[in-house]
């Protein structure tokens, strides 16, 4: 069994700040790390090479330093990484990326699953997964907590707002997972050194994976951020420092003056 | 010159610090009130090849460089200076004397097993009448057939107590001074020898510190370091990279200081703004951070002469002394900022504080650092 793992490298905070002239977040300074819901999916891949012996294969599409998450993805396991870097990928929006990744799957080609995070930090979209499922044509099922692979088949259980939802696919098909599905291991220390000094991230490029330079990247980008901007902060709640019992009169007129009872 | 980390260093720092934050900054502050020494967390970081780090793969170990070892002992002793020792007297001392010191046959005996920190090392080497004046050592080992008898008795022994392997100094030659220590391993369970109280310590709750007996405790012939006569010389060089830990220790706990008084005086409001405003706060944080920084490099660069092969005897010495005395500045500064809350146990700067007042003392005092340090910028004269 071949299981793809895609991650993506994400600056190491949800309190990134923004260029208010570009509109673009500012990256500098800000230590990259491993999308957390992708290391989740990841740790999933693991757990199945420990169980099947499944190899593991991670895929990224990112700038050449994106390399530094596929290495931290080695020495945590996975048997091969591959980074697409190529300036033609870059400025691509969701459809884009996930064209650019079902290039990169369709050349792997013998894969029996493939698994993402159920959305990365920095963009919030929860799309790529789900569009990546689209252009391969396979099952897709989202916000994974649990899963089985059996006969040809995986069992999945969906986290929902308001319950569970299990699922059951043919495989080859397409998983997002969520970070309640499991405490992402540490690397060994041995595997650090060994993911720097003996493993090999593969480069691909545009031409490496035939993908029309039209359909990748900013050209092939159907969506464009217009413009970026940070909500004002929430105004502070009031506080009530009257008696008790006159508290209470008053903010029952409050909620009643808001139409909340 | 390089003055960046390699991407190997930089991804092990973050596990480490990722490591440390998640499993270890939770049980700190208990683990301190209660003296209760964290086999846990010390069982996890054997799991991730953390208590072999430098040692060769071909003895279980992960073949890392000191400069790697260095920043494992910071990021570890930035949460916790009691698992920060630990780490530090198991990897630099124990496991360092084998490595360096033993046959091939007790180096895949011993260092397997404590690389992947099935048990802890310690090396006995303290005693109520040695302590800076190491060669004073009054321990005895006599050879009678196959065995060393050994008797005498260590005290602040890092882990003695807990230790399945202690490296023992002890006399084999009285007429002969220094040059008559020998330096054995003992095994625990070893009739003979039997571990006396644990200190009750300032600080470093969290750690063991050991009295240790040997009364006719028999060893095999098999179990001395090298040549009889050469412990002296051992542990010396031993302790050279030893310092290298202690500073990196120092360098750990005064960055925790730092960070926490970094975060008190961005949250503490006087006078109607936060503290950090205030020019007096700001020189302490300009002051504390400009000694770590120095300090750091200091450690960076012993560990880096270390990796060359070159003689690092001085500058381990003096990362050692300024680190450990730079911390103590900083961990100082950390409570001033902190103010009333910097001397009640609810703030960690109180036990940073306590922590690291051990590492202007451990692995030599700063008195016997400046004694080195003079010595070899003096000469012979």
């Amino acid at each position: 069994m071949k299981v793809v793992v895609m991650i993506k490298q994400v600056p190491d905070t949800n309190k990134v700040r923004l260029d208010k002239r570009t509109g673009t977040l500012i990256r500098k300074g800000v230590p990259s790390i491993i999308n957390p819901e992708d290391k989740n999916a990841l740790e999933e891949a693991l757990k199945l090479k420990e169980k099947t012996g499944a190899s593991v294969v991670v895929v990224s599409m990112g700038p050449p330093q994106a390399e530094d998450a596929l290495r931290e993805a080695l020495a945590m396991g996975a048997d091969e990484a591959i980074l697409l870097t190529d300036r033609a990928f870059a400025g691509a929006d969701t459809w884009a990326t996930a064209t650019t990744l079902g290039h990169a799957l369709k050349k792997i080609g013998d894969f029996d699953l493939v698994l993402a995070g159920r959305q990365a930090i920095d963009g919030d979209t929860a799309q790529v997964g789900p569009q990546l499922a689209e252009y391969l044509k396979i099952p897709q099922v989202t916000y994974v907590r649990e899963l089985i692979v059996d006969d040809g088949k995986v069992k999945a259980t969906r986290a929902l707002e308001d319950g569970y939802e299990e699922i059951e696919a043919e495989l080859p098909a397409l998983l997002t997972i969520t970070k309640e599905a499991n405490v992402p291991r540490y690397p060994h220390a041995a595997a650090i050194m060994t993911a720097y000094r003996e493993q090999e991230v593969a480069l691909w490029g545009a031409e490496d994976i035939n993908a029309d330079p039209e359909s990748v990247g900013l050209k092939g980008s159907p969506t464009q951020v217009k413009r970026s901007f940070t909500p004002p902060p929430k105004e502070p709640g009031q506080v009530i420092k009257s008696a008790p019992s006159e508290a209470a009169r008053d903010v029952v007129a409050i909620l009643r003056q808001k139409n909340i009872i | 010159m390089d003055f960046q980390l390699t991407e190997e260093q930089q991804m092990m720092q973050r596990m480490v610090r990722d490591f440390a934050e998640k499993e270890i900054g939770p049980v700190a502050q208990e683990m301190d009130a209660s003296g209760q020494f964290p086999w846990e967390v010390i069982r996890k970081m054997g799991s991730l090849g953390l208590l072999g780090l430098p040692v060769p793969e071909e003895y279980g170990g992960c073949g890392a460089d000191t400069i790697t070892y260095a920043i494992a002992v910071e990021e570890i002793s930035r949460v916790s200076g009691s698992v920060g020792i630990t780490l530090a007297a198991h990897t630099s001392l124990g496991l360092d004397l084998i490595y360096r010191f033993g046959t091939e046959e007790q180096k895949h005996k011993y260092l397997p097993s404590l690389a992947a920190g099935k048990g802890l090392a310690a090396f006995g080497l303290t005693e109520p009448e040695a302590g800076s004046d190491a060669a004073a050592v009054k321990t005895t080992a006599v050879l009678d057939g196959e065995q060393w008898v050994i008797n005498g008795q260590k005290t602040f022994i890092t882990s003695g107590s807990i230790a399945d392997v202690v490296i023992v100094a002890a006399v084999t030659d009285k007429s002969a001074g220094a040059k008559g220590i020998s330096n054995f391993i003992g095994e625990k369970d070893t009739p003979g020898f039997r571990p006396g109280r644990d200190e009750e310590k300032m600080g470093l709750k969290g750690s063991v510190t050991s009295q240790l007996f040997f009364e006719d405790c028999r060893v095999p012939k098999g179990n001395l370091l090298g040549q009889p006569g050469e412990g002296f010389k051992q542990f010396l060089i031993t302790l050279d990279g030893g310092r290298i830990s202690i500073g990196a220790m120092a360098v750990g706990l005064a960055q925790g200081a730092l960070d926490a008084a970094v975060k008190y005086s961005k949250e503490r409001v006087q006078f109607g703004q936060p503290i950090a405003r205030f020019q007096a706060i700001q020189w302490m944080i300009a002051d504390m951070a400009t000694e770590i920084e120095a300090a750091r490099w200091m450690i960076y660069r012993a560990a880096w002469l270390k990796d060359q092969g070159v003689r690092f005897t001085k500058e381990a010495a003096m990362a050692k002394l300024y680190a450990s005395e730079a911390a103590e500045r900083a961990c100082f500064k950390a409570i001033q900022i902190h103010g009333g809350y910097g001397y009640v146990k609810e703030y960690d700067v109180e036990r940073i504080y306590r922590d690291n007042r051990l590492t202007t003392i451990g692995e030599g005092t700063s008195e016997i650092q400046r004694l080195v340090i003079a010595r070899q910028v003096l000469g012979k004269f």
